[in-house]
């Protein structure tokens, strides 16, 4: 594909990054290279002056150590004869990639009879398992923008991890509502003084592991229930009963929570204290509860895994049909154990974010990748195939942290010779029917 | 392709057939008048009751809502692989068909191979928030073998509302088709309103007067610029109304209300509004201990005036979800239940909500409701007006619609089921004083001719020449078969087709799918004047830029989203 | 020094990750340890010099360096990355989610230990 000559502006850009999912990018273009970016964040902005470097120029077989250049249809082969020869693979990753990808990454495994997870796995996990048991009293960011008078982030440092959250949508913009930064108090509940805690207008730094403990106290005080001891979790009563009171005495809160909770001691059971004490505040006042998702479509991975199979992450459908266990079908527990014998990655790199053990295991079988850019999973593939990049070289749908979908746009061309994650995963799919077919 | 059904016993009453032995001619996806008999497939439907395929108008079966539902309810999803007697939680995939799970909450591929083997061949989502609709088309693209409509939530609109109170119905008007147009739905839904945008600060309306706060609105003034703006955009359904105080004791008052009015509003002797599913707002008393049946009430002001038409919202003792636009009811179904609460409020337009729910034939509470469907459905008189819903899953899932069919046909069948309700159940309800009993001409009225001419649907609902060609064949006699006293095997056969075909094709026999396709999603297009467009649009985007935290561009639905879709056009009167 | 070991994101995790996962950018942002400046003064660790983190799972050495958002004694930070990645706990009690935060450490100077590249880092830990 040619590159295109000139300038160009694309307006109303999707960032493919958070789960932030901000349209309001304005990229320029000049001659194919990106000139000018309006409305992007650091990482953003990262993102679209970097996306054509560390590319893989093409697929590759890895063999005996050494990669050798094949061409697509070589490397859909190798895959699919992986994949077929495989008892129990794995197809893992989803979350920063389309939609329309992930849909035909459910049929493959389908058609394998494997296990299809994405990253919620080791990010909000816990907090589906919690949903599941206590419900959610959630919104969309717009009713924070319009109505929050109350914002508390508790294990969230969306100064780093979110940067736009605060301007676009809770702290400082115009809402309908609440017009300015002083209609709105911003709390921040850490085990450290994050970025965003220093702009807050009450911090408590919580003790590690002990948010459980806060929850469950401030469940208490809401309800006027007497806290026996004198400190919990590391803050004192009194502080935790002000800030109970501060909680109902808003006419709008909402906690936005992250992998502090998720990921420390207790896991889903720190999200269930969280979903409940929302839950309770709605007896006193209004208020609404929001994980922090961090990939830009790890939303979306759970939305279409649950609408096609009725589970939204660690589906087995080694019998057939859906099944979902988590704990024995997570993607982590698997490779922990060391249970699958062949792994397909899309968009994802678990070499780099998996535990120890998992990428040991991960390292005697099989991997298959399919990512836009190197990733250190695709340093050890046995196939590594490169594709274009969703939301710059290549459009599909994504959903925000708060359900929004968007589509996100196609605004250059990739690199010659690349196809989209949804083409590769098709080209696949059709190749496993016709070995499968065969044998 | 060409396809024969011949001997079958036809109902099909948008043209009068009342139980005739007919041959329907079907070819290349329609009725015709006839085909080369030599050359076509032929079913002999010898002993078969033949009906046009179903027309769902109102089931929860994709979007946001729903998809929470799936998440919120794995338990509903589990256990039982699929037998061949019945479609129970799980599905095993086949060369034919996608595996799927769930009951209450279907996965999107189970829905339709369940509508399917049912011989139902158009289902409408009755509720979607225009932020959220593409997810919404998204689910709808994954169901197969139905094909299918989405209403949009209009009633807690920001942008409606500034409208109202200023009094600008026409621009209100092309706002509303920019919507509909945009993210492609097909009618205007409304779910409490003004009751879920006061709940976005925690509270509700009581009455059709209340204002909503900081927009100084009422209800009544919702209901009624919104019915006036359905008749200037000329669109095919009515507006669709989910009114007040709904699962509250004695708010059959606010229903009677709400459909009054807008009495005044009725042209030419057509329906300006249809009531949904209406038993969960036919409730007397004054609080749960005196809960009574008013059905007779509804049923009364139904029958003496025909600008209303409504559903039934049947519940059925069973495990299910209850799923609505109305947040603030979830709530308190929660407070009463205990069971887990799932709340979404969404910016500007809408909310909703989700709580699981067991219907319990000796709970009293329960058991007048189950009462309550079945006597609106017998109680009004014309069948054209009252058609059958459960709400699925609100009132039970569909699974279970051949159970009501059989409830409906036989007064034996509910008497079965009444001497073992709460006696209490039975004496504040109607439903042993009916004797009424569905026949298969007016089953097929409820079911389908009805809903079809609601929608304006005009090739749907019947089998008459141009109709497109979707045939549910039933093994029944319906010539030997008493339904009032078989009830049971009426029950059994209707849950399965001997063969339902979709667009000229046999997509199922005996409830087993055998050709799998995707459906059309109908969407409508309001040709309002391009003057009219031109002058709100200033408006909107100003609006849109300090209301939504989604950019103007990136709201709509491209047409390129829906697998395979079809536009209505309406020309507007504005 | 017996501590608390937590990771997460950072915007320089972030931006590495997008320059490139073989960059030195992400090494740099990735391969460090965020220590409270009391207990740098403790452990007389100079803030810039290589630190070795031990967990139940193996041990790791990072760049050791000044905590950016103190205070926090006894308690240290790793960004998201492969050398956190290394010592995190792997078992997930039935969640599917492993331990990455929260976790008893053990931190200590390694000054005369080098803090790898991202390639000798995977030699290291995994022998590829």
């Amino acid at each position: 594909m040619e590159c295109e000559k000139g300038l160009k502006v694309s307006e109303d850009v999707v960032c493919p990054f958070c789960g932030c999912l901000c349209d309001d990018i304005k990229v320029t273009f000049q001659d194919d290279e990106i000139t000018r970016l309006a409305n992007s964040c650091a990482i953003s902005i990262a993102k679209f002056q970097h996306y054509k470097e560390d590319r893989i120029p093409s697929p590759l077989i890895r063999e005996n150590g050494q990669s050798s250049s094949v061409s697509l249809e070589e490397a859909v082969k190798e895959t699919s004869k992986i994949l077929v020869n495989a008892r129990y693979p794995l197809l893992y990753g989803w979350s920063s990639t389309s939609c329309e990808a992930l849909k035909v990454g459910i049929e493959l495994a389908e058609e394998l009879g494997g296990v299809i997870d994405n990253t919620t796995t080791t990010c909000h996990g816990p907090t589906i398992l919690g949903v599941q048991d206590v419900g959610e009293s959630t919104c969309t960011l717009g009713e924070v923008k319009h109505r929050a008078d109350l914002v508390v982030y508790w294990g969230s440092n969306p100064v780093h991890a979110h940067p736009r959250h605060l301007t676009r949508y809770t702290l400082t913009p115009k809402g309908k509502f609440r017009a300015a930064r002083k209609d709105r108090v911003l709390v921040v509940i850490d085990v450290r003084k994050t970025s965003t805690a220093r702009q807050a207008d009450c911090f408590i730094q919580v003790e590690p592991n002990k948010d459980y403990e806060l929850l469950s106290a401030l469940r208490m005080a809401i309800k006027f229930e007497e806290i026996e001891q004198v400190i919990v979790a590391g803050i004192p009563k009194e502080q935790i009963e002000e800030l109970a009171d501060l909680l109902i005495s808003c006419q709008f809160g909402v906690i936005f929570f992250g992998l502090g909770l998720t990921m420390s001691s207790g896991k889903e059971r720190n999200i269930e204290a969280a979903l409940s004490l929302v839950r309770d505040l709605n007896r006193k006042t209004k208020f609404n509860i929001m994980p922090m998702r961090g990939h830009f479509n790890v939303t979306g991975a759970n939305k279409v895994t649950t609408w096609q199979t009725g589970f939204p992450y660690a589906v087995d459908l080694t019998k057939g049909y859906p099944s979902y266990n988590p704990g024995a079908t997570t993607a982590l527990d698997i490779l922990n154990r060391g249970e699958c014998d062949a792994v397909l990655i899309v968009a994802s790199d678990p070499l780099a974010h998996a535990p120890k053990t998992a990428v040991q295991n991960l390292l005697k079988i099989p991997v298959i990748t399919i990512d836009p850019r190197i990733s250190l999973t695709s340093l050890i593939a046995k196939v590594a195939i490169p594709t274009a990049l969703v939301g710059i070289e290549a459009e599909g749908v994504a959903y925000r942290m708060d359900g929004i979908p968007k589509i996100l746009k196609k605004i250059t061309n990739p690199p010659a010779g690349f196809v989209s994650d949804v083409e590769v995963l098709k080209m696949i799919l059709k190749e496993v029917r016709k070995q499968k077919g065969a044998s | 392709m060409e396809l024969l059904i011949k001997n079958g016993i036809l109902y099909d009453p948008a043209n009068s057939v009342n139980g005739e032995e007919v041959e329907i001619c079907i070819k290349d996806g329609k009725v015709v008048e006839k085909i080369n008999q030599r050359k076509a497939e032929i079913i002999d439907a010898s002993d078969m009751l033949v009906m046009p395929g179903g027309v769902d108008i109102h089931s929860h079966i994709a979007g946001p809502k729903v998809n929470a539902g799936r998440l919120l309810c794995p338990e509903d999803h589990r256990t039982r692989v699929r037998c061949a007697e019945c479609f129970r939680n799980c599905e095993i995939k086949s060369p034919i068909t996608r595996s799927g799970t769930g009951c209450a909450v279907p996965s999107v591929f189970t829905t339709g191979h369940i509508y399917s083997g049912m011989g139902y061949t158009t289902v409408i989502e009755p509720a979607s928030p225009p932020l959220k609709t593409l997810h919404t088309h998204e689910e709808l693209n994954d169901i197969p073998l139905i094909d299918k409509a989405c209403f949009l939530l209009f009633g807690n609109n920001w942008l409606v509302m500034d409208y109202i109170k200023e009094g600008r119905i026409e621009e209100c008007a092309a706002y509303v088709g920019w919507v509909l147009r945009s993210v492609k739905g097909y009618a205007i839904k409304i779910v409490c309103p003004g009751g879920v945008e006061s709940w976005g600060w925690g509270g509700n309306v009581h009455s059709m007067d209340d204002h909503v706060p900081y927009f100084d609105v009422t209800p009544r003034d919702i209901v009624r610029g919104l019915c006036k703006v359905n008749q200037l955009l000329n669109l095919p359904h009515t507006i669709h109304v989910h009114t007040i105080n709904l699962g509250t004791p004695g708010n059959y008052r606010y229903l009677i209300e709400t459909m009054d009015c807008v009495r005044d509003l009725q042209v030419e002797d057509e329906p300006v509004i249809h009531m949904t599913h209406c038993q969960f707002n036919s409730y007397g008393g004054v609080d749960w201990r005196s809960l009574s049946s008013k059905a007779d009430e509804v049923a009364k002001y139904v029958n003496a005036h025909n600008h209303v038409t409504i559903d039934m919202g049947q519940i059925i003792f069973t495990q299910t979800v209850t799923m609505t636009g109305d947040g603030p009811f979830e709530y308190l179904l929660h407070q009463i239940s205990g069971n887990k609460w799932m709340n979404t409020d969404l910016e500007v337009e809408s909310g909703g909500g989700l709580v699981p729910i067991r219907y319990n034939r000796k709970n009293y509470v329960h058991a007048v409701m189950w009462t309550i469907g079945l006597e609106l459905a017998l109680l009004v008189k014309d069948p054209w007006r009252v058609f059958f819903s459960t709400d699925h899953p609100n009132g039970g899932p569909f699974i279970n619609y051949p159970k009501v069919f059989a409830w409906l046909m036989s007064k034996k069948a509910r008497d079965k089921v009444t001497k073992r309700l709460p006696r209490l159940a039975r004496v504040r309800s109607n439903i042993t004083s009916i004797d009424r009993e569905y026949d298969f001409y007016e089953l097929a009225i409820i079911t389908r001719s009805a809903t079809a001419k609601a929608l304006k649907l005009q090739n749907k609902g019947h089998l008459g020449l141009g109709a497109d060609a979707d045939v549910s064949i039933y093994d029944l006699n319906p010539k030997e078969v008493d339904p009032s006293v078989d009830y049971k095997q009426v029950g059994k056969a209707l849950f399965k087709t001997a063969y339902t075909i979709k667009g000229g094709e046999i997509v199922a026999k005996k409830g087993v799918i055998k050709k799998c396709k995707s459906g059309i999603t109908f969407w409508v297009n309001p040709q309002v004047t391009e003057e009219l467009n031109s002058s709100i649009m200033p408006e909107l985007t100003e609006k849109f830029r300090d209301y939504y935290t989604i950019n103007l561009q990136n709201y709509g639905v491209p047409e390129n989203m829906l697998i395979d879709q079809q536009a209505i056009e309406v020309k507007s009167k504005v | 020094m017996r501590v608390t070991l937590i990771t997460g994101r950072t915007l320089g995790q972030g931006q590495g990750k997008e320059i490139g996962k073989t960059s030195e950018r992400y090494r740099d942002s990735v391969a460090v340890c965020e220590i409270d400046p009391e207990d740098l003064e403790k452990l007389q660790i100079e803030p810039g010099t290589s630190v070795k983190i031990t967990t139940d799972s193996g041990s790791v050495v990072v760049k050791g360096v000044k905590s950016t958002q103190p205070p926090h004694p006894g308690l240290i930070f790793i960004p998201y990355g492969p050398w956190a990645s290394t010592i995190m706990e792997p078992k997930t009690d039935g969640t599917g989610m492993p331990s990455m935060k929260g976790l008893k450490a053990n931190i200590e100077p390694a000054s005369d230990q080098p803090v790898l590249g991202i390639r000798q880092l995977l030699k290291e830990q995994y022998g590829v």
